[in-house]
């Protein structure tokens, strides 16, 4: 933990150090508007995964949080976490084969119709977002599971006593009680997809270049790590700005908890 | 009434699992197929498992990988059991802080994690390799173990050790005798947890593995960028399958946990 946390600590002064402090490398990126565009790109990946993430994880969490019951929503839980615990590098590997021209879903689809045109989408900027959304879906249908789960039933038997419909209901009492879980969840997929290297790597093919393929390549390919830890260090600074900004939401999370 | 929107709910959880395991039913299925180029239709055979028995580099990395999570697990254990301990029974001083220093190796992107070690490695001397690597993964893992043990320690009061105390054990007589024996199923999980945690981590195993020494991500993931074999489906099955099993036996031992 001690390691953990000096490794920390040692990043701040050696981000700009090399051998003299210097601000070069900060100034570089703000320099080139490269660096910006794939600092916006990134972002906008992160945001794009985020938005399917809670668009196919909320339903799913909603629907088990109040209309499954007993071992049916203990089992399928279990399924969904599942391969979230098996290795997210072959996950993604494996998606190749089911996305590629010629692949699965071609294949299947010209067995049916054999004069459709080729959905291979494979090395293109679709299919880094299918890859993620698969890794990082299931965070959101946990974090927001929790929350609905811990909605107290009696309050929408109350509002439906008082005439309230389905949708009034969920907009005005399901929706801003499961927020909580919507905000972890929702921060707990921008972060990583924001700092992902090797989905869009292996997903992406010349579509791939975002912040965290470029700062590979300057730890594993350039050798320019002074570059290469100036830009995580851009990366974190996103990242925390990001917490701060949920900071709010999460302390009444850590309220109600 | 309700029974069409029942099917909707069902059709579209089974939809949602439908796109959670079509790809990791495909890579097992073209992992026993014979055509190279996955290619339909489907020929069974065993080709690429025999192949993998006898790629070396694979089989090297896969035994730095196993001894890797291994010591892990039991550096990450040992610590996190006491950690958690420390935390749950004892005033320490800044605990506050020191419990919010645990958050950052979940919150922060792997790869700046990652680049912040080798960095900082670097310049401590400590370099690349095994050893750096296991000071890395003992580093992820810690939080999670001290988390699930933690949690375990709350559910008990800490009446036991104190009666056990009250009654004349010397303070490893009680945690040898009363505590350990209760938080076992916590520990044995959290045990399990790193060692998963470990065995699966690649991004800061890439980074701070030396040329030569890899682990089975990053040998995976350098196959993966060379041009596909089908010997990857192979070992990948493998290890999809070895990690679900963890997570069930995990699984298992947090019901445990839940009921008493």
């Amino acid at each position: 933990m001690m390691m953990f946390y000096f490794s920390f600590l040692s990043r701040m002064p050696f981000g700009a150090a090399e051998p003299a402090l210097t601000l070069k490398q900060y100034a570089l990126f703000f320099e080139r508007d490269f660096y910006r565009f794939l600092t916006w790109r990134s972002i906008m990946l992160g945001v794009h995964v985020t938005v399917f993430c809670v668009l196919i994880g909320y339903p799913a969490a909603l629907i088990l949080a109040r209309s499954v019951e007993g071992r049916w929503r203990e089992a399928i839980l279990l399924l969904v976490v599942l391969p979230f615990w098996s290795n997210a590098l072959i996950r993604i590997f494996a998606w190749t084969m089911v996305l590629r021209t010629d692949g699965v879903i071609d294949q299947a689809l010209h067995a049916i119709f054999p004069w459709a045109p080729s959905l291979g989408i494979l090395y293109s900027y679709p299919a880094i977002v299918v890859g993620l959304v698969h890794s990082f879906v299931p965070y959101m249908i946990l974090t927001c599971y929790i929350s609905l789960q811990a909605i107290d039933g009696a309050l929408i038997e109350a509002a439906r006593s008082l005439g309230a419909s389905n949708f009034t209901i969920f907009r005005r009492i399901i929706l801003p009680l499961s927020l909580p879980g919507l905000v972890v969840g929702v921060i707990l997929i921008f972060v990583p997809t924001v700092g992902a290297f090797m989905e869009p790597r292996i997903l992406g093919g010349t579509q791939s270049i975002m912040l965290g393929t470029v700062i590979e390549d300057q730890f594993t390919e350039v050798f320019n790590w002074p570059l290469g830890a100036a830009l995580s260090f851009t990366l974190l600074a996103i990242v925390m700005l990001i917490f701060a900004a949920a900071y709010p939401l999460l302390r009444n999370r850590l309220k109600l908890a | 009434m309700r029974s069409p929107k029942r099917f909707l709910a069902y059709g579209y959880l089974a939809a949602l699992l439908v796109f959670i395991y079509l790809p990791i039913l495909v890579m097992m299925a073209m992992g026993f197929n014979e055509s190279p180029n996955y290619q339909l239709p489907f020929r069974f055979s065993l080709v690429w498992y025999q192949q993998l028995s006898g790629n070396e580099i694979l089989w090297r990395a896969g035994r730095n990988s196993l001894l890797l999570a291994a010591s892990t697990t039991i550096v990450a254990t040992v610590i996190g059991t006491m950690a958690a301990i420390a935390f749950s029974r004892y005033k320490v001083r800044g605990h506050v802080v020191l419990q919010l220093l645990l958050f950052p190796p979940m919150a922060v992107p792997w790869l700046i994690l990652a680049t912040a070690m080798l960095i900082c490695f670097y310049y401590t001397g400590i370099g690349r390799g095994l050893h750096a690597m296991l000071l890395a993964h003992v580093a992820l893992a810690l939080p999670y173990v001290i988390v699930v043990i933690g949690a375990r320690l709350q559910s008990f009061g800490s009446e036991l050790e104190e009666a056990a105390s009250t009654l004349g054990a010397s303070a490893w007589q009680t945690f040898f005798r009363v505590t350990l024996p209760v938080i076992a199923p916590g520990v044995a999980a959290a045990a399990l947890f790193a060692f998963g945690i470990s065995f699966d981590q690649f991004v800061t195993s890439y980074f701070l593995s030396p040329p030569g020494v890899t682990t089975l991500p990053v040998e995976i993931y350098a196959s993966i960028r060379k041009g596909f074999t089908p010997e990857i489906n192979a070992i990948s099955t493998i290890i999809i399958i070895v990690s679900m099993l963890l997570l069930l036996m995990v699984s298992r031992f947090y019901r445990f946990g839940g009921t008493n």
